[in-house]
């Protein structure tokens, strides 16, 4: 018995000279920022600070982080499938042999989606929903802190695989029988099965956490018709969390028990079904979907709404096509699927079904316009991707309601066309509501606003280079060439690929810009400076406060009156200015403490995760054994609540205050 | 920009309709009606997509707030008219749309069998780690990567795969169909003109994917007889013997025929018994795979 199960040196890929300098390049830069840390003594401020914080604001910065460190690292496999597959035309191989080339796109669709895509839409809701609903955390503040670290440990699970051993080569969705033990031995789909699993229960505990918030703890006076439209996207996008998670979790568990227990639920022998793991993904993987666009739908409102200096236009609308879209998604998923052989009536009804979706999603589109119809639209960066998505978002909806018809879908399917539709709506969506959201509430988090003009710039490189990218794709679709070739013998792809690797050059340069962007402001800071706490003439709670908010957000909790309560407030302001100011009395407030449990279960979290991909048990059963002890421990704590006392809260908003006046 | 971008990707897409070896240049009656629907679908959808991008775009720069000229109208932000509105044009496109889904999903279901004059032949289809087996049971032969099928007949496959689901398309012959293990899948198929066509695997299945095709010759039947008389006559004998030892993994294998097939071959592949479940295969199975 070997005391570290499967682990031994052949586990580091010494043999594959891109892996080993990528590993190198990341292991550096990670001890060069632990050195650096070190040395300029910031531990204990992080620690106490960022690490153990349980403020919904700090949580959805930590959030955001992730999802920007996983953006390059998800795109560094992008540009790596790109240049591949345009030089492996013909008889070439490119340079990367086809175990690798899986692996990457295996990491890049598992990266962008679990640790990108959902951090930063999850880190924007947990950074604006208290606020906007005029309230001081979340309603369990320390279960947030727990599900930001399982996340952060599903984040280093998958990348630790880069360095000790491989990660799945099956593709992000891991289909069997191909990722059964018998067709895939190695340790990648187990990297990416306990990766999942443990920031799957991260994503279901925020579920949770959102959705009390949002249902219980609302600022007094604020009905449901009264929640700004970004927090009825985020319930809707919570709810679908709450619903759809454990469906994967349970499926992952059904796979895991098949790899290590030798159970038959998806095996081809012993009267297992691999159709059924098929269809259970995708009941978790179009709720998904959504679980991503509603809160940029979200995100789009806000902007458009915000800087066209108007009220939404149909809100109640827009909470109907929420909410339907909400319950619509978990009746689609076969459309992932039609190639299976389903019969004619099956095939109809998903597709038709697929369609009805469309159209709480036109609803939208129409109502944004309307938004700016009447409206004095300044256009700002936030607006910039709003409007560039709206452009985006209607012709990848397009290309999916075509795919929605079963006979095309039959000659579209895999191919291309579906890659290059998929990236259609979730760049085109999700990432340019991300970022829309991101220069939107950067201000609000940090004090000061982001640099317009390197702002613009990213813009315009990510669309240019977007349209660049992915509209050679659906050509290529077309000609019939298929998603996951790591070399192809046809060499009237070539040009197409040649150009979709030039887009992909023209989105680096957009991150490159943001990077930019980012360096600029924080240098430029003083420059930058808002001290009005509502850089943008704002309409909802969050811009009522300091930028960035007190740890309490609102000294005096806001009463709400109607919709656009704060709009309204300084449209009244602005009519009488001589109306007296009420003098404000302030009490003292209670908030969570600090607490590291959720970065010690975290920690405990990826030595049972590392442990058992290795077959380690003692150690798996250690990992285990610390995070139920260190529960154990918090369970007892003996305060969890600190108080602010009253003088400290108005010697805050006296100095918020004078600065405003300056 | 993002016009000239979608004119180039509208235009693209028409022209490549001649020249492409792709779905928009189709070889059979499946693959025709299949264009003609995503054509169809297209044309309703464009009929209001291209409207609402123009208006997105125009209603945003006639109100940019530096224009003195446009009205600003603070309070608008309910009309019953644009709501009714607003909701019944994507609905409208959509019972359009969703009525080409229903009846197209009937019309071209996989299995339904292709009118035609001429009697339909069979072909078993296995997919195998990296290639596929061609089974001609009615014929008695069999071949890999390599299929030939005579010009104006409807094909009638039946597909399996012996371990990892594939799919297997014939993009200019129409409808791709997963293959997999323990299961049979069907479809019709048929080509109108002689040539020689592409076939691939569309759905990833491991590190030899990417080899895993097969050529279409579809010939005047004349030519098939002499094609299926010339099979007969050379080549190995596909029992089961031979069938274990081509399912283990193998990347990029020429083409080559069987003179002979077990009987009931494809039945007993679908059974239990030949499924690599056994200690033996599995350990082949996987060292294989594991092998750089």
């Amino acid at each position: 018995m070997n005391l570290l199960g499967n682990l031994s040196w052949n586990a580091i890929p010494f043999d594959q000279p891109i892996a080993m300098f990528a590993s190198a390049l990341m292991i550096l830069v990670i001890l060069s920022i632990l050195v650096w840390i070190t040395v300029s003594g910031h531990w204990p401020y992080l620690w106490r600070e960022w690490i153990t914080s349980v403020d919904h604001k700090r949580i959805g910065v930590m959030y955001i982080v992730l999802a920007l460190v996983m953006l390059l690292r998800g795109f560094t496999d992008a540009i790596m499938m790109r240049s591949q597959q345009a030089i492996a035309a013909g008889g070439a191989q490119g340079y990367l042999p086809p175990e690798h080339f899986d692996q990457v796109f295996s990491a890049h669709g598992t990266i962008m989606i679990f640790f990108m895509a959902m951090p930063f839409v999850i880190g924007l809701m947990n950074f604006v929903v208290p606020l906007q609903l005029g309230v001081r955390d979340m309603a369990f503040p320390t279960l947030n802190s727990v599900a930001l670290w399982l996340t952060a440990s599903g984040i280093l699970l998958t990348n630790v695989s880069l360095v000790v051993g491989e990660f799945a080569k099956t593709g992000w969705v891991a289909y069997p029988p191909l990722s059964e033990l018998q067709f895939s031995p190695g340790v990648g789909v187990d990297y990416y099965l306990w990766a999942l699993q443990i920031s799957g229960i991260g994503t279901l505990l925020t579920g949770i956490n959102f959705v009390t918030t949002i249902l219980k703890t609302r600022a007094p006076g604020m009905g449901y018709m009264r929640m700004p439209v970004f927090c009825w996207t985020a319930l809707a996008s919570n709810l679908l969390m709450v619903a759809a998670f454990p469906v994967l979790t349970a499926t992952f568990a059904m796979l895991l028990l098949d790899r290590y227990l030798g159970f038959h639920f998806f095996s081809v022998n012993g009267q297992g079904n691999p159709m059924m793991y098929v269809n259970l993904f995708w009941v978790w993987g179009h709720p998904e979907v959504y679980i991503l666009i509603l809160p940029a739908f979200g995100v789009f409102s806000e902007v458009i709404a915000t800087f066209s200096g108007k009220p939404l236009f149909g809100y109640r609308s827009m909470v109907a096509a929420t909410m339907v879209i909400c319950v619509l998604s978990f009746i689609v998923w076969l459309h992932h699927f039609f190639t299976m052989g389903a019969s004619a009536d099956v095939n109809g009804f998903f597709g038709v079904m697929t369609m009805v979706i469309a159209v709480p999603t036109g609803v939208k589109i129409f109502n944004w316009l309307f938004t700016m119809y009447g409206g004095r639209v300044r256009f700002s960066v936030p607006v910039l991707w709003s409007i560039g998505f709206m452009v985006t978002f209607v012709i990848g909806g397009m290309t999916g309601v075509l795919m929605a018809v079963p006979p095309a879908d039959f000659q579209l399917h895999n191919s291309l066309f579906l890659i290059a539709h998929f990236h259609n709506v979730i760049i085109g969506g999700v990432v340019f509501g991300v970022m829309a959201g991101f220069n939107y509430w950067f201000p609000k988090a940090f004090g000061f606003t982001l640099d317009e003009r390197w702002g613009r710039s990213a813009f315009w490189c990510w669309l240019v280079g977007f349209y660049l990218a992915f509209m050679p794709l659906y050509i290529l679709g077309l000609m019939g060439m298929t998603r996951r070739m790591q070399h192809y013998d046809n060499v009237s792809w070539q040009p197409w690929l040649v150009a979709a690797a030039v887009g992909a050059v023209v989105i680096m340069a957009g991150i490159a810009c943001q990077i930019i962007q980012l360096v600029v402001s924080i240098r430029d800071r003083a420059r930058h400076r808002d001290l009005t706490g509502d850089p943008w003439n704002g309409r909802t709670l969050e811009w009522s406060t300091a930028s960035p908010p007190p740890a309490w957000n609102f000294a005096v909790l806001p009463h709400v009156a109607g919709a656009d309560t704060y709009w309204n407030a300084k449209r009244r302001r602005q009519a009488n200015p001589n109306e007296p100011v009420q003098a404000r009395e302030y009490e003292a407030i209670e908030m969570p403490n600090n607490s590291p449990i959720g970065f010690i279960n975290a920690f405990f979290a990826v030595v049972t995760g590392f442990a058992l991909i290795w077959h380690i048990w003692w150690m798996a059963g250690l990992g285990v054994f610390g995070a139920f002890a260190a529960f154990l421990l918090f369970a007892f704590r003996a305060e969890d609540e600190i108080e602010i006392p009253a003088e400290r809260i108005a010697q805050f908003e006296q100095v918020h205050r004078a600065e405003v006046a300056l | 920009m993002r016009y000239g971008l979608l004119a180039v990707v509208l235009i693209g897409a028409a022209t490549l309709g001649g020249c492409s070896e792709g779905v928009l240049d189709p070889k059979g009656p499946i693959a025709s009606a299949e264009r003609q629907i995503l054509f169809n679908s297209l044309s309703i959808m464009l009929a209001i997509v291209i409207p609402t991008i123009l208006a997105t775009l125009g209603v945003a720069y006639w109100f940019r707030v530096s224009n003195p000229r446009a009205r600003y109208l603070p309070d608008f932000n309910y009309s019953g008219r644009l709501e009714v509105l607003v909701w019944s044009i994507p609905i409208m496109t959509v019972l359009l749309v969703g009525g080409v889904a229903w009846v197209g999903a009937h019309d071209l279901d996989p299995r339904k069998p292709i009118d035609s004059k001429a009697k339909a032949i069979t072909v078993q289809v296995v997919s195998l780690d990296w290639k596929w087996l061609f089974i001609y049971p009615e014929q008695g032969i069999a071949s890999v990567n390599q299929l030939t099928i005579p010009v104006g007949t409807p094909v009638s496959f039946e597909l399996t795969s012996s371990g990892v689901m594939n799919s297997f398309f014939v993009p200019q012959l129409g409808s791709q169909i997963y293959t997999m293990a323990g299961m049979t899948t069907r479809v019709q198929l048929q080509a109108d003109h002689p040539g020689t066509y592409r076939g691939l695997s569309a759905q990833f299945s491991g590190d030899g994917f990417a080899d895993m095709r097969f050529t279409v010759d579809a010939v005047p039947t004349e030519n098939f007889a002499q094609w299926v008389d010339a099979a007969r006559s050379a080549g190995p004998v596909l029992d089961a013997q031979a069938y274990e030892e081509l399912v283990k993994p193998s990347q990029a294998v020429a083409p080559f025929t069987y003179r002979a097939v077990a009987p009931r071959l494809f039945t007993r592949i679908l059974g239990p018994e030949m499924q690599s479940d056994d200690a033996l295969c599995f350990a082949n199975s996987a060292s294989q795979r594991v092998e750089k």
